[in-house]
């Protein structure tokens, strides 16, 4: 008898330890034996703590399941499959789950991620043993063709980056998997690391040996300790299988792997600052050029490539270019994890090919609000993605679709808000968050968000309302073409699309008092 | 040449007087001799010195300059820069409320009222009792089933102001 209860984190948050220890109880009192998984999440996070049985080698869904209604799923014959209240029939078959394009995500949920053996057998590390038999410049080329690009944000061809990699000219050269996910909205990252922490691992080995790199570390933010705990049994595992070490499956090619835990700053999701901080220094941005693929790390030539990036390897080199590259659309190729959150009823992450457009991921997969009201603002790409109205929800997930509505794709991180949402607020958040999260390094960013606060809040109270305004704009043109980096640059977009979208949450309602804050 | 002028000796302190506990001071020694080969140590260490003592003593941060051979302002400036280290003892337990925006979307503004009005501090501070200190967080990676927090380590998801409450409640009972 075989039964899957998530260790992912945000099942664990909902109850599936206590859901976990109840079934290991019942079903001892019941003298059936039991083997109990603990998989990654499959994604359908409104039904956490998703429980999996088993069933002649069909898995069947119950969730979610807290740890007081396990008795009455023994009593049902859950065991054998049989319904009740909680039952979602064959989990494949969910219709959340069995529209979505798997690629990068394929084994999430589904394996156990402490074994490398259930890896293997589901595919994994072939993509490392075909990258085995290539020269590095056609593993290289074999990326560029894929047309993938970095998943982090700024959706820049991974093989181009690789490329000069590969080119420079360095004793030493690093491996940098930036895993410092802090957008609010995205979780893929993380669900990715607790699911199947190989795949990051696999992934990262490829590049190593595509650029001649032997050392590579994974920045992790504190925030994660269930992926720590996750990744270091995999690097675990994969050293003392040979996957990883000094002489990867006897081939005499070398590949180190770290994970190094950040400390609580979003400025070091960006790869200059990340990298001052696995140097041990303040996570300050550094300036470019030079670029970091040929002075990255200690000066040395870095790939630095976030999470999702690298787990999208091993199936491009495993499958083929062309098979990668036959998804999506425009420029934007392959699939992206799409990560369904905030006030939505069906929240969770959707991996399909970009070109599904905003309504029908919301509504389709979403099913619309939590609260039951009507979806007011969507804010896609993180806390510096802008804000868009329901008029903007037909556009395509494509790089270049939301960049034309002056948006971003970024992580894949959608937050919908329903129509109680106060849009000022939520721009002057922006400003604020902003302003606790600058490094301090160049002043439109560091004093512009400050003043942006203020700014707003006088706008919101109606002193001289066009004149702030127009500053407010001033303001952010000057964060946009005066920042060092992404977090000053972009700040403005959340607050100018909530401005110009949403004007009326801008006016002082006759007879109130401030509402800012 | 061999004059035997008397070598001047000039006393360099090398540390300010400390008010480390003795096993605070081992700890912190203890995370410095284990970590300091690594490259860029100072993150690992500080981390080391958070897990076993809690937060970072301010008088901790010239004893790992001098582990590191680096300036006391060095050190500061990284310790004071991340806002996970913490500079004073918290209370028993620290919990993290997320206040980004999914959690928001979710009527995270309202619960962070709660808690606030419920543990009677603001952020940073520490409750009375010296049970909770409450500190901001900007997510926590469980955007979809949020309000969401975290207590030492340990996340909670779907956190109402009642979910809150019974939380504190059943932590409040001596383990």
């Amino acid at each position: 008898m075989r039964i899957y209860v998530p260790r992912d984190a945000a099942a664990l948050g909902v109850g599936a330890d206590e859901t976990a220890r109840s079934i290991l109880a019942e079903a001892q009192r019941r003298g059936i034996a039991v083997e109990l998984i603990r998989n990654g999440s499959r994604g359908l996070l409104w039904l956490e703590p998703l429980v999996e049985v088993d069933v002649a080698g069909t898995r069947m869904a119950y969730g979610p399941v807290q740890f007081n209604d396990v008795a009455g799923l023994f009593e049902a014959g859950f065991t054998t499959g049989k319904p009740h209240a909680l039952s979602h029939g064959v989990t494949e078959q969910i219709p959340y789950l069995k529209k979505q394009e798997r690629l990068t995500f394929a084994r999430v949920g589904i394996t156990d991620p402490r074994s490398l053996e259930d890896y293997k057998q589901h595919g994994g590390y072939r993509g490392l043993k075909t990258a085995l038999t290539l020269k590095p410049e056609d593993i290289v080329a074999s990326v560029t063709a894929s047309g993938l690009r970095g998943r982090g944000g700024a959706a820049f061809p991974a093989g181009i980056k690789w490329k000069t990699v590969l080119g420079a000219q360095s004793a030493q050269k690093y491996i940098v998997c930036n895993a410092d996910e802090g957008d609010s909205g995205t979780f893929s990252d993380r669900m990715l690391m607790e699911g199947d922490p190989f795949v990051l691992i696999e992934g990262m080995t490829i590049a190593g040996l595509a650029t001649g790199a032997t050392q590579g570390y994974i920045y992790l933010r504190w925030e994660y300790p269930q992926a720590k705990l996750a990744l270091e049994a995999a690097i675990a595992a994969a050293n003392a299988a040979g996957y990883l070490g000094q002489n990867i499956l006897g081939s005499s090619k070398a590949f180190e792997l770290e994970v190094r835990m950040g400390a609580g700053a979003y400025i070091c999701g960006e790869e200059t600052s990340l990298l001052e901080s696995l140097e041990g220094k303040r996570g300050q941005v550094r300036f470019k050029p030079p670029l970091p693929a040929l002075q990255g790390l200690w000066a040395k030539p870095t790939v630095i490539n976030n999470v999702i990036t690298f787990a999208s390897v091993p199936i491009i080199l495993d499958r083929g270019a062309e098979f990668y590259q036959h998804f999506g659309m425009g420029r934007s190729r392959g699939t992206l994890p799409m990560q369904l959150a905030g006030n939505i009823k069906h929240g969770g992450l959707v991996e399909i090919a970009f070109g599904m457009t905003l309504r029908e991921i919301l509504y389709d997969y979403g099913g619309g609000s939590f609260s039951g009201r009507p979806i007011r603002a969507v804010q896609v790409g993180g806390p510096l993605g802008a804000y868009h109205p329901e008029s903007q929800f037909d556009t395509p997930l494509d790089y270049e679709a939301f960049a034309a509505i002056k948006g971003m794709l970024g992580h894949g991180g959608i937050v919908a808000f329903d129509d109680t949402v106060d849009m000022a607020a939520q721009a002057r958040y922006a400003m604020e968050f902003c302003a606790i999260e600058s490094c301090g390094k160049c002043t439109p960013c560091r004093i512009g968000s400050t003043r942006g606060v203020e700014v707003i809040d006088r706008l919101v109270a109606g002193e001289n309302a066009a004149k702030q305004e127009t500053i407010l704009r001033d303001l952010c043109e000057t964060l946009t073409y005066g920042s060092l980096c992404a977090l000053g640059g972009l700040t403005p977009y959340p607050v100018i699309s909530a401005l110009n979208h949403f004007p009326q949450d801008f006016v002082k309602p006759v007879g109130a008092s401030s509402a800012a804050g | 040449m061999s004059s035997q002028s008397p070598r001047r000796v000039i006393p360099i302190k090398v540390e300010r007087q400390s008010n480390l506990t003795a096993k605070e001071r081992s700890a912190v020694l203890d995370a410095c001799m284990r970590l300091k080969g690594l490259p860029g140590a100072l993150l690992p260490i500080l981390h080391a010195v958070q897990e076993a003592l809690r937060f970072v003593p301010k008088d901790a941060v010239p004893l790992i300059a001098r582990e590191l051979n680096l300036s006391v302002a060095e050190v500061h400036g990284v310790v004071s820069f991340y806002h996970y280290f913490l500079q004073e003892r918290p209370g028993r337990q620290v919990m993290h409320l997320c206040r980004a925006e999914a959690c928001q979307a979710r009527g995270g503004v309202a619960l962070e009222a709660h808690v606030k009005a419920t543990l009677g501090v603001d952020f940073h501070g520490t409750t009375r009792d010296g049970a909770i200190t409450l500190e901001p967080v900007y997510c926590l990676g469980n955007c979809a089933l949020g309000p969401s927090l975290m207590i030492d380590q340990q996340l909670h998801g779907r956190v109402t102001a009642e979910r809150f409450d019974a939380l504190i409640t059943r932590r409040q009972e001596p383990t």
